[in-house]
């Protein structure tokens, strides 16, 4: 466990900028937009003095195409976003996952669809930061529940990222964006920090695109002297644009092979009272913190209640809910939302095991409460 | 001297995808001499483009080359070149690339006067899809999506340029191809944004449809109908109906837009 060199009283945006910046992000484009532009304002101030750029570009399209090219020459670029914001980014989402370049996106959720409630919280994108931009592609999608967590989720997502040479997503709750709590803040020097796989091989033999279907190929920066083409269209293992059936194969399923092969390194899920648990709840961001209080009141009045709560999305943890089908308990899984998440669950469920749905979509916070009637209520 | 430029190009890659007849060739071509002329260090040329005929052209080239999404060539270019000042970046769009889709983008790029040389490939169509109308065809031409001729009234593309704070803004065509060399030469020593407009010819989805099927008649329609600028200035020829001009359209001074950049560095620092 990682040693606080400082207790700092921090907002959600502001510990996921500061993270970013500790993690070695030293490009952000991005564009105003409610709840999630103090992590802008907190990098136009920062990002100068540390030799970093930051740009507020004329709309979201703008900004992840400036990020995405930002990271091309090799920097750690990132922008962060909302709904409405986030919607427009998809389609170089899509083209980052394509040219497989690494960038966080960090959307900040509020209530949609449309402009919605802007200031109120939502867990509606969960679906869309999977299956947002179009095709088959990998995803990377990271929630944390507190303040302290954004700080080291963001941390996790810049470094899986460049890792992975792909986009990651942060999906934020409006609430933990704007609160404020303690962050325990290591030694950024002490930080674990990954770098994209660069090229050793001479320019001939550098395959930018290349390798098995689970493989990470390495990536040169713009100004190496590779002199790589990168194109959005099908192309093969040298960059060059293709229409043959084999090389389309071929790059789709490595693309999404790459992430998939390597679940172990990314999915990641806190497990609490699951040792004698007669029942779970699983859930995530906001909805966690109402839902942990629940469960440790169920257990107070006899009900023993475990709980399961991904920080990783996407990849989804499908071996948490794996084992507790297995184990034979009924799963509630409230989200802030019609049910997304619980499709999963319901998925890897497979009818052994009851699952339940509890949904709040009035822009309100679940109360402890009625996580502990709908637990109580039985399935 | 013999122009040695297919060394700036991915053999590999051709033949090109474009049509028989198509101007595009031509522009690759003036790009790659331009290049030539310019000498810039290899490793220090990075090429982005959008989507569309045009947009191929970065892929034949032998440099870091960036085909992008479709009118998003520019803020990718932005982050590029404002990551790494040091980069010489070009920027390849068609006309529908980047005037409608991409207009935006245009315009704020413009504005900031980033140092980043655009050409514009204007065939006056959207030619990859077919032949549907941009918002620089003129006024009456057809399109497969204009059966009953043009009804929008167009941009001047370099007039757009020169308004939202451009500070090199040239036009030329594939006739006058040694002007479009100069133009593009002229662009990338500006520090600052340059727009250079390329009025190049499609026969196959443009000339089809308005009275132009060969090529050799568009060329001779881009011969008649562009008029030095100079030649207006000087009041040697006056502008008819249909024509435009090319040449040096605009230059004036600015600061650039990453040297501005640096000035926030040195405040930020001080504080």
């Amino acid at each position: 466990m990682r040693k606080p060199i400082e207790i700092r009283l921090m907002q959600g945006n502001e510990a996921c900028a500061q993270a970013a910046l500790d993690a070695g992000v030293r490009f952000f484009a991005g564009y105003p937009i409610t709840p999630s532009t103090e992590i802008a304002e907190w990098m136009a101030r920062e990002l100068p003095a540390l030799g970093g750029k930051f740009i507020q570009m004329e709309d979201e399209i703008a900004s992840i195409s400036a990020v995405i090219g930002a990271s091309l020459t090799g920097a750690k670029a990132m922008t962060a976003t909302s709904g409405p914001g986030f919607s427009l980014m998809q389609e170089n989402i899509g083209y980052a996952c394509m040219i497989e370049i690494p960038c966080l996106i960090v959307n900040v959720q509020r209530g949609g669809p449309s402009t919605g409630r802007p200031t109120a919280p939502a867990q509606g994108d969960v679906m869309q930061s999977r299956w947002g931009t179009h095709g088959d592609h990998p995803a990377i999608v990271i929630t944390p529940w507190s303040v302290d967590e954004t700080y080291y989720l963001t941390v996790k997502a810049v470094n899986l990222a460049e890792r992975f040479r792909t986009p990651v997503i942060l999906l934020l709750d409006e609430v933990i964006a704007h609160l404020r709590e303690d962050v325990r803040k290591p030694d950024p020097r002490k930080l674990k920090l990954l770098e994209r796989p660069r090229p050793s091989r001479d320019r001939n033999r550098f395959r930018p695109f290349g390798g098995a279907l689970d493989e990470v190929p390495p990536i040169a920066d713009i100004g190496m002297g590779y002199r790589c083409n990168y194109t959005g269209l099908v192309h093969d293992e040298a960059g060059h644009p293709s229409n043959s059936p084999e090389v389309t194969d071929q790059l789709i399923r490595r693309l999404v092979g790459k992430v998939e092969a390597r679940r172990e390194e990314i999915v990641h899920w806190e497990e609490t009272f699951m040792e004698d648990a007669q029942v779970v709840v699983l859930a995530y961001g906001c909805s966690a913190r109402s839902a942990m209080r629940a469960v440790k009141t169920a257990r107070t009045q006899g009900l023993r209640a475990g709980m399961i709560r991904p920080t990783t999305l996407w990849p989804f943890p499908d071996k948490a809910v794996e084992k507790a089908a297995a184990m034979g308990l009924p799963v509630l899984v409230p989200e802030m939302n019609l049910g997304q998440i619980v499709l999963e669950v319901e998925r890897l469920a497979a009818g052994r095991v009851p699952v339940k749905r509890l949904s709040r979509v009035d822009g309100q916070l679940f109360t402890p409460d009625e996580i502990l009637a709908a637990l109580k209520e039985g399935f | 001297m013999p122009s040695d430029i297919i060394r700036y190009f991915r053999e590999e890659m051709l033949p090109h995808i474009w049509c028989p007849g198509c101007g595009n060739g031509i522009v690759l071509r003036d790009i790659a001499v331009a290049l030539e002329r310019l000498n810039l260090p290899r490793d220090k040329v990075v090429i982005v483009s959008g989507i569309g005929c045009s947009s191929r052209a970065a892929t034949y080239l032998d440099f870091d080359t960036v085909h992008t999404t479709h009118g998003r060539a520019l803020p990718f270019a932005t982050g590029i070149k404002m990551a790494k000042p040091d980069l010489h970046v070009f920027v390849i769009m068609g006309d529908g690339d980047a005037s409608a889709i991409g207009g935006n983008h245009l315009i704020h790029a413009c504005r900031r006067n980033i140092d980043l040389t655009a050409i514009v490939f204007n065939n006056s169509i959207y030619g990859m899809t077919g032949g549907q109308y941009s918002p620089l065809t003129a006024m009456g031409k057809k399109a497969t999506t204009a059966p009953y001729g043009m009804f929008e009234p167009s941009f001047d593309i370099c007039r757009v340029a020169e308004a939202s704070g451009a500070t090199f803004v040239g036009r030329s065509t594939t006739y006058h191809n040694q002007l479009l060399i100069r133009l593009i030469v002229e662009g990338a020593e500006n520090k600052g944004f340059s727009l250079i407009e390329a009025v190049t010819h499609c026969p196959t989805s443009y000339g089809r449809r308005n009275k132009l099927p060969a090529p050799s008649d568009m060329v001779r329609w881009q011969k008649e109908n562009a008029v030095l600028i100079n030649k207006i200035r000087d009041g040697a020829a006056q502008l008819k109906e249909g024509q435009f001009t090319i040449g040096v359209l605009h230059r004036h001074e600015a600061t650039e837009f990453t040297e501005a950049y640096m000035e926030v560095v040195r405040r930020a620092r001080k504080q």
